[in-house]
């Protein structure tokens, strides 16, 4: 889930008219001074981490003068709380506390609707005061199309034990909450501590903010990089993985990186799912065999084979996996060629050495796993193809045995390498892409095969060379649907006269700085 | 009897003139689902595949007669409003296809759906089949897949995965055992009818005997179902797997659904309560036919 770091769902309860702590976000010890003195007022210091519970790890500490924040900030940036380094630390004047409530919003799937729960015992452990203390919390359903009114907040916070005149007030701030966290699509959000001071005024002291992935196209102002749910930043694969998605809408391409650094003794496997539940069978099939994870990813929901391959080039780009394994549910709806000519472009390029077992059960599946072992048959790494009779459990036992097979030999990454593109050569946009196609091998081409293989049927002859049949804006437009056909037949049974061009933007970079790691351990 | 749809169910299909609106129309037609009418505004007057596409769903009526099931594959963020459109046209059941419909959106659609006594599956689904009658959304993929794959009899399928549906069905297809109804609820976090109230739906269908269910950790559903079975709400047998042994709490696979947040919703969490409440929870999918077999064998033998 998108999730927004405390000063930016504070800046949100600021809109909103909700008192926050005055206070600003700093990178370094000197700006922690400046802002320290411009308070001019003991302060307190809060790193930015997605993480619960920092104060026990040095992740809040208080200051009296602009020499101690700027102290405290020093050792705070050195700091990694729950291994999330510390990048930015919020400096807030301190709040003489009164009394800590605790107000957060939810979203119930089995009433269908968001529930708003308060609590006049804040702080830490809200799971812990809910059970021990029941008379001190309590939720109310929000009818979405009403709103939550202040009216119902004042009944809600008053079953909490709440009476006189903080009532009103804590009402208002609520109803406020419910507003914003409505407009912002939050998928859940927080005020924990919400705090009345001793000088008798409610802020929200801190503040956490959820937004929901699907929601987040509306709200371009958050300036959220990766709408994805991680319980951590993204790392840089995921960021170049998650801009290959977000650039082709045609079916899913979710990435996570579930190891960082894959060992060269470690039985860690690259994984390529298919669907939410079938992946989720077929990664328990591999863990159940001893695997780890290096990278969890899902193609899925029909995607082009463009798609597919570039799903395939990012995983490749994890040095030190031991074999590649796809697998999804087995019977899938979408026609599974478009996978395998994707995989097929992948593997080809890259040549890879380690082997990989490929699960592609579904409509088409006997043409998909023709493709594979036809046109993968001579790359070092052994392919094994399998359809929707063939259970996980088994293709599991395959990957244990090929990969044992191979000697455990580990993934090495490549560079991103491109064949030359002559001047002279046919070239034509795709939605995501460029095909070239090199008119002088076509004139050595017996069988014109890539005419018949394009499955939207957009090219013809014309003086014995292939060119489009429909203009170019409607190839870039999406009639070239990228299905890779073309390529792979002139690839292997003609000239190697056609090279699509689909790039993945830093992904160049990325495996640079890998092989050069490689090279130093 | 089947559940939800039969070869009878008038259906209208929203965004009919799409990519996938309009493919899938023809895996509806070739299946036999009676699908009388689409629409795309904007693109009145066009055909796809034989179906007369209008403006807006009103209008649809007007030429076409009361619709009881609209197929939606409009893109997600016009979601909402396609399917408030055909509530407001009186129809009762809204299929809706596409992945990454805002939560929010989803929420008023249930609020809006309760209130005009309708209902809707998804988002973010496959769709569902009753077989030998009826297909609605994409499942199956063609209607050659579908006729293969998937084949009339007594077991009702619910899950929240969609290649599981087919999978799963395709199993039980191939141990000789037909469903009655097979549906996929949908990924998402909030669905429309999530299975309690498909398993409800399958309790009161005289044809079918047997239930199975794919259910997948994060959301209530699963601990819902154990709880309509302890209370004796279902009394026909229950198959269940519990897909995301190996997900670790606040990870997402895929579904947006299946996030574990805390203790809640946790694999062992599910399992537990399952078994207790007398589901039948196997360990592995290839298990699935072998004890809905033998259950479907017991209940005929009682009577």
């Amino acid at each position: 889930m998108a999730r927004l770091f405390e000063y930016q769902s504070k800046e949100l309860l600021k809109q909103a008219g909700i008192p926050i702590p005055d206070g600003m976000v700093v990178s370094s010890a000197e700006e922690a001074a400046e802002a320290a003195a411009k308070l001019a007022k003991p302060v307190v210091l809060k790193a930015q981490v997605w993480a619960t519970g920092r104060a026990e790890k040095g992740g809040i500490k208080f200051a009296d003068s602009p020499e101690e924040a700027s102290a405290a900030a020093r050792e705070m940036f050195g700091l990694k709380i729950k291994n999330l380094s510390v990048e930015k630390i919020l400096v807030e004047e301190k709040i003489d506390i009164e009394s800590e409530y605790f107000a957060g919003l939810v979203i119930d799937d089995a009433e269908k609707s968001p529930v708003m729960i308060f609590s006049s015992m804040g702080g830490t452990g809200i799971e812990e005061t809910a059970g021990e203390h029941p008379d001190k919390v309590a939720r109310a359903s929000v009818d979405v199309l009403k709103g939550f009114r202040e009216f119902e907040a004042r009944d809600l916070i008053r079953r909490t034990g709440i009476s006189g005149g903080i009532l009103t007030r804590l009402s208002r701030t609520l109803a406020k909450f419910y507003i914003v966290s409505r407009k912002y699509d939050a998928r859940s959000a927080e005020m924990n501590p919400l705090v009345l001071s001793k000088q008798g005024k409610v802020y929200a002291a801190d503040c956490h903010f959820v937004v929901d992935d699907y929601a987040v196209f509306r709200h371009p102002d958050l300036g959220i990089e990766v709408a994805r749910e991680f319980d951590r930043p993204a790392t840089e694969l995921e960021k170049i993985a998650y801009l290959v998605e977000r650039n082709d809408h045609r079916g899913t391409f979710y990435f996570f990186q579930m190891l960082d650094d894959v060992d060269e003794k470690e039985n860690a496997i690259g994984f390529n799912g298919a669907g939410g539940g079938g992946s989720m069978m077929s990664m328990d099939a591999v863990l159940d065999r001893g695997f780890k994870l290096a990278n969890y990813c899902d193609t899925s929901g029909n995607p082009s084979a463009s798609k597919v391959y570039r799903a395939a080039k990012v995983i490749l780009s994890q040095p030190n996996i031991k074999g590649y394994f796809a697998s999804g549910s087995g019977v899938a709806s979408q026609e599974q060629f478009h996978s395998a000519r994707g995989l097929t472009k992948a593997f080809g390029e890259e040549k890879i050495e380690i082997p990989a077992v490929l699960r592609l059960g579904g409509n088409f599946e006997e043409k998909a796993i023709e493709i594979l072992h036809t046109y993968l048959k001579d790359i070092p790494g052994k392919i094994e193809g399998y359809g929707r009779d063939d259970a996980p459990e088994f293709c599991a036992e395959r990957m244990k045995k090929l990969i044992t097979e191979n000697h455990f030999l580990p993934h090495k990454v490549r560079p991103v390498t491109e064949p030359e593109i002559k001047e002279s050569a046919y070239s034509f946009k795709t939605v995501t892409g460029k095909i070239h196609i090199d008119h002088e091998k076509c004139g050595r081409c017996a069988t014109k095969g890539c005419v018949e293989a394009c499955s939207p049927g957009i090219l013809k002859l014309e003086n014995e060379k292939p060119v489009l049949a429909i203009s170019r804006e409607e190839a870039e437009k999406g009639k070239c649907t990228e299905c890779l056909a073309c390529e792979i037949f002139c690839t292997y049974h003609e000239q190697n006269a056609i090279f699509i061009r689909l790039p993945i933007p830093g992904l160049k970079e990325y495996r640079e700085k890998v092989i050069k790691e490689q090279e130093t351990k | 009897m089947s559940i939800l749809v039969n070869e009878q169910s008038k259906v209208l299909v929203q965004g009919i003139t799409g990519r996938e609106g309009m493919v899938r129309t023809r895996l509806m037609k070739d299946y036999g689902t009676n699908v009388r009418a689409g629409v795309t505004p904007g693109k009145g007057g066009q055909e796809v595949y034989g179906v007369p596409v209008f403006d807006s769903v009103k209008q649809a009526r007007e030429e076409c007669g009361d619709f009881d099931i609209s197929v939606v594959f409009v893109p997600a963020f016009l979601v909402k409003d396609a399917a408030l459109e055909a509530f407001d046209a009186g129809v009762k059941l809204a299929v809706l296809i596409p992945d990454r419909v805002p939560i929010n959106d989803v929420l008023e659609l249930a609020r809006v759906s309760k209130q005009e006594g309708a209902r809707f599956v998804g988002p973010n689904t496959l769709g569902l089949v009753s077989p030998g009658k009826a297909v609605l959304g994409m499942i199956g993929g063609r209607a050659e897949s579908a006729r293969e794959w998937f084949r009339p009899g007594s077991i009702g399928v619910s899950s929240r995965s969609g290649g599981m549906t087919s999978a799963i069905s395709y199993y039980l297809t191939q141990a000789g055992l037909g469903q009655s109804t097979i549906i996929h609820v949908g990924g998402d976090a909030v669905v429309g009818l999530s299975h309690p109230e498909v398993l409800l739906l399958f309790e009161e269908d005289s044809e079918t005997e047997v239930m199975v269910m794919f259910g997948e950790i994060g959301t209530t559903q699963e601990e819902r179902v154990a709880d309509l079975v302890s209370g004796g709400r279902i009394r026909k047998p229950i198959v269940a797997y519990i897909g995301g042994k190996a997900a670790k709490s606040g990870t997402r696979f895929s579904h947006a659904g299946a996030i574990v947040e805390g203790s809640r919703g946790s694999h062992e969490s599910k399992v537990e309560l399952l078994r207790e409440a007398g589901v039948h929870v196997v360990d592995v999918i290839s298990d699935i036919p072998k004890k809905a077999g033998q259950l479907l064998k017991e209940r005929g033998e009682k009577r």
